[in-house]
């Protein structure tokens, strides 16, 4: 029993010195992994070649639901910054990746963990008593707010500031990779406005809230949900709801994730002669979208090309 | 004091009335009317300066007694408690400015409350067991957890279990997630990282119940759970995630019985996580506990010093589409565990094992398939075998129903036929998904 209790302690002592080995700390570029395929092309813009960026969810999965898998916690042990949608997108699966990732530098208020929602424009934020009657309601705001070019240069200033504190030497490299890509916002911006400019006001049913911010930045108006409350599959009496209320205005599109079924949305286009579009919210949600900026050309061309065939005009 | 204040409005008065009397009288003097100005002026700040030395000789007799200032209380209380729009709000329909608070102290008090959410699980059963019979309707649990980030360096998880056996703490632990070496130290109660069952609350279960071999070799519903200390450390390597656990506990749970404080039980683990695709992984394990066993406690006393050692290797297949993964998705496990029970009249070794599969075929629905097969600890001489079919139903992402069709063949040569249903649903934060 002696000897059993002494090779016991042994190789509990061993284990601990084995495990105490501390890894070897990353050097060269900052390591930036952020939590979808938008945060990475922005933060790939301002950074450049000076950083490695990679996502952890990909574009065409939905964001709430992503799986904490462990092999994120072996990207996130070698993180320097961590870039988060924020408004309690990631709540579902992000918190004990961090925990795990035994990185003091991204935890939770550290300094390498930019929420990069706190000076976005923030639509949806649910006034009065919140319950979960309300379907799966985000108390902070509708986190799906990258999908305005305007937030994009916010985000993108976020990241800025985080690169240069942490590589004061490339700030100015840094800094004007922010101006370049905040010029090229603008001057698409503008483009895309006028792109969109006949159909302002145009009413449009979509599948979840993905698209309040992009609606309000274009001038479409959302006019119903194909869910019945945030995160609640369609049931039958809603979607009959729908189907009246869009015949009753004249709908004649509905906006469709890449994550979620068709059944219910075509049913409701084949009871209202109206268009279904699956219509990418992120970078990386069809093969072409590859950048921010291809984003918006997709989603643009793709609505306009719509509009154009369903003839739909301004109400 | 009272006798300054009399002095002091009176001098008001005396301003109020006395300087435009005077004015009517000297309308033409503005010169004069200056004069008096400074006059009072510099009367006033005389005042003012003797009450100063008046109230800070008062202070100093005062000095000694503990009363904090009463100045900067004042303009608090005056205050009106408010918080800030959340950034971006503003322009989105959303109020502007400062929003109150209302109940001022207790409000500011609930931002570091703990995240609060309370699990109920409801279980019924139709049919018959005579071996293992439970109640036919009975809320089985109510499982409080209470989560906060404790400080920088530190968080607190608590999860009591409030069922019709009484109150207990489920876990209750400390994590440090940032120890320098690469380590995430647990302190407190926790549920032992021995296998994938053990480590389970009954919630993130795919069954109403748990597996024969846990109940038969693994102490039963509570497992190996105790007060304990758990490091754990990725052990880096260009292939795959691997994690090893070391555990050590007090050595009292439903499986140890410890009865001198020498008397510790310790777990091992080592975890394999592989990506074959995106869609599809791999999650292998090996686990090792030992400690002391109850088979030779008499009148407290441990006197035949008998120890029960524990093997158990457990592999999870998933696959889930990422485009479609709130629809679709498979889960296949296994767990394998031997048991090597010392106690009077020899060791007994048992093994005993489970195999299962649950695939999601739609957005709410589950079905899933389970085979049991375990000899018992006490007995490797005998065994239990038994087949389950289960259905679930979510409601939502907060609740769940689920019915499993169970027949048991134990090893009394008796046959138990089971319909088991149950209900649970979760209120309050929205805790992140255990993978």
């Amino acid at each position: 029993m002696i000897l059993t209790k002494s090779v016991l302690t042994a190789a509990a002592v061993s284990a601990v010195v084995l495990l105490a080995v501390a890894p070897a700390a990353a050097q060269g570029r900052l390591n930036v992994i952020t939590t979808t395929e938008d945060l990475a092309s922005i933060a790939r813009e301002v950074g450049g070649d000076r950083i490695d960026v990679e996502a952890i969810a990909r574009g065409y999965q939905d964001p709430h639901f992503v799986e904490a898998k462990p092999s994120f916690i072996l990207r996130l042990q070698r993180a320097d910054l961590l870039v988060v949608v924020g408004r309690d997108l990631e709540i579902g699966w992000l918190p004990p990746l961090v925990q795990q990732s035994r990185n003091s530098k991204i935890q939770i208020g550290a300094d390498g963990y930019v929420d990069a929602s706190l000076r976005a424009r923030i639509l949806d934020i649910p006034q009065g008593q919140i319950t979960r009657a309300m379907g799966d309601v985000h108390p902070l705001g509708n986190p799906h707010y990258w999908l305005d070019p305007d937030n994009g240069k916010v985000i993108a200033r976020a990241i800025f500031e985080k690169l240069a504190q942490r590589r004061p030497g490339d700030r100015v490299f840094f800094e004007q990779r922010l101006n370049d890509f905040n010029g090229r916002i603008d001057a698409a911006e503008k483009r895309w406005l006028a792109m969109m400019a006949p159909y302002k006001g145009v009413k449009v049913a979509t599948y979840h809230r993905s698209f309040s911010n992009f609606a309000d930045r274009f001038g479409l108006d959302v006019m119903g949900y194909v869910e019945p409350r945030p995160g609640i599959p369609p049931s039958p009496q809603h979607t009959l709801d729908l189907i009246t209320e869009m015949k009753r205005q004249n709908v004649k599109l509905v906006l469709v994730e890449p994550y979620f079924d068709l059944r219910t949305p075509n049913a409701v286009g084949r009871g209202t002669g109206a268009e279904v579009l699956v219509m990418p919210p992120s970078v990386g949600g069809v093969k072409e979208v590859t950048d921010y900026f291809k984003l918006f050309d997709y989603d643009i061309n793709l609505l306009i090309t719509a509009l154009r065939k369903v003839g739909a005009a301004p109400q | 004091m009272r006798t300054h204040y009399v002095v002091c409005c009176g001098l008001v008065v005396a301003v109020l009335c006395g300087h435009p009397s005077r004015g009517f009288a000297q309308t033409s003097g503005e010169q004069a009317l200056r004069q008096e100005i400074d006059q009072l002026r510099s009367a006033l700040a005389d005042i003012q300066r003797q009450y100063g030395e008046r109230l800070a000789a008062l202070e100093a007799r005062l000095g000694a007694a503990p009363t904090p200032p009463a100045a900067p209380a004042v303009p608090e209380q005056a205050q009106t408690p408010a918080a800030e729009v959340p950034p971006g709000a503003a322009g989105a329909g959303g109020p502007t400015g400062s929003l109150p608070i209302y109940g001022a102290a207790s409000a500011a008090s609930k931002i570091f409350n703990p995240d609060m959410a309370v699990i109920g699980d409801f279980l019924g059963a139709a049919g018959h067991n005579e071996v293992s019979p439970t109640p036919p309707l009975e809320l089985h649990e109510a499982e409080t957890s209470l989560q906060a980030i404790v400080d920088p360096y530190a968080r607190g998880d608590f999860f009591v279990a409030f069922s019709p056996e009484g109150v207990e703490i489920e876990e209750g632990f400390i994590t440090f997630p940032t120890v320098p070496g690469g380590l995430l130290v647990k302190v407190g109660k926790t549920r032992a990282a021995f296998g994938k069952v053990n480590t389970l609350h009954n919630h993130l279960l795919s069954w109403t119940d748990r597996p024969l071999v846990t109940n038969n070799l693994v102490g039963r519903e509570e497992g190996i759970s105790d007060a304990g200390i758990s490091v754990a450390r990725l052990i880096p390597n260009p292939w795959l995630f691997l994690e090893a656990t070391g555990e050590v506990y007090r050595g009292n749970s439903e499986l140890f019985t410890s009865s001198k404080r020498a008397d510790l039980a310790y777990v091992g683990h080592l975890r394999g996580y592989y990506d074959v695709t995106e869609n599809a992984n791999i999650d292998f394990g090996g686990s090792y506990a030992r400690g002391h066993n109850d088979a030779g406690v008499v009148d407290d006393v441990d006197v035949g010093r008998f120890v029960t050692d524990l093997w158990g290797v457990d592999a999870t297949v998933r696959w889930r589409p990422l485009q479609r993964a709130i629809y679709r998705s498979f889960l296949g496990r296994s767990e394998v565990i031997w048991s090597r029970r010392e106690q009077p009249g020899g060791p007994q070794q048992s093994i005993g094992y489970y195999a299962s599969g649950d695939y999601q075929f739609a957005r709410r629905w589950f079905a899933g398939v389970r085979y049991d097969r375990s000899g018992r600890a006490e007995d490797a001489s005998v065994h239990d075998s038994g087949q389950s079919l289960t259905l679930t139903y979510w409601p939502s992402e907060f609740s769940q129903i689920r019915g499993q069709y169970r027949r048991i063949r134990y090893a009394e040569e008796s046959t138990a036929n089971e319909l088991l249903f149950q209900f649970q649903f979760s209120i309050g934060a929205h805790g992140a998904h255990p993978f």
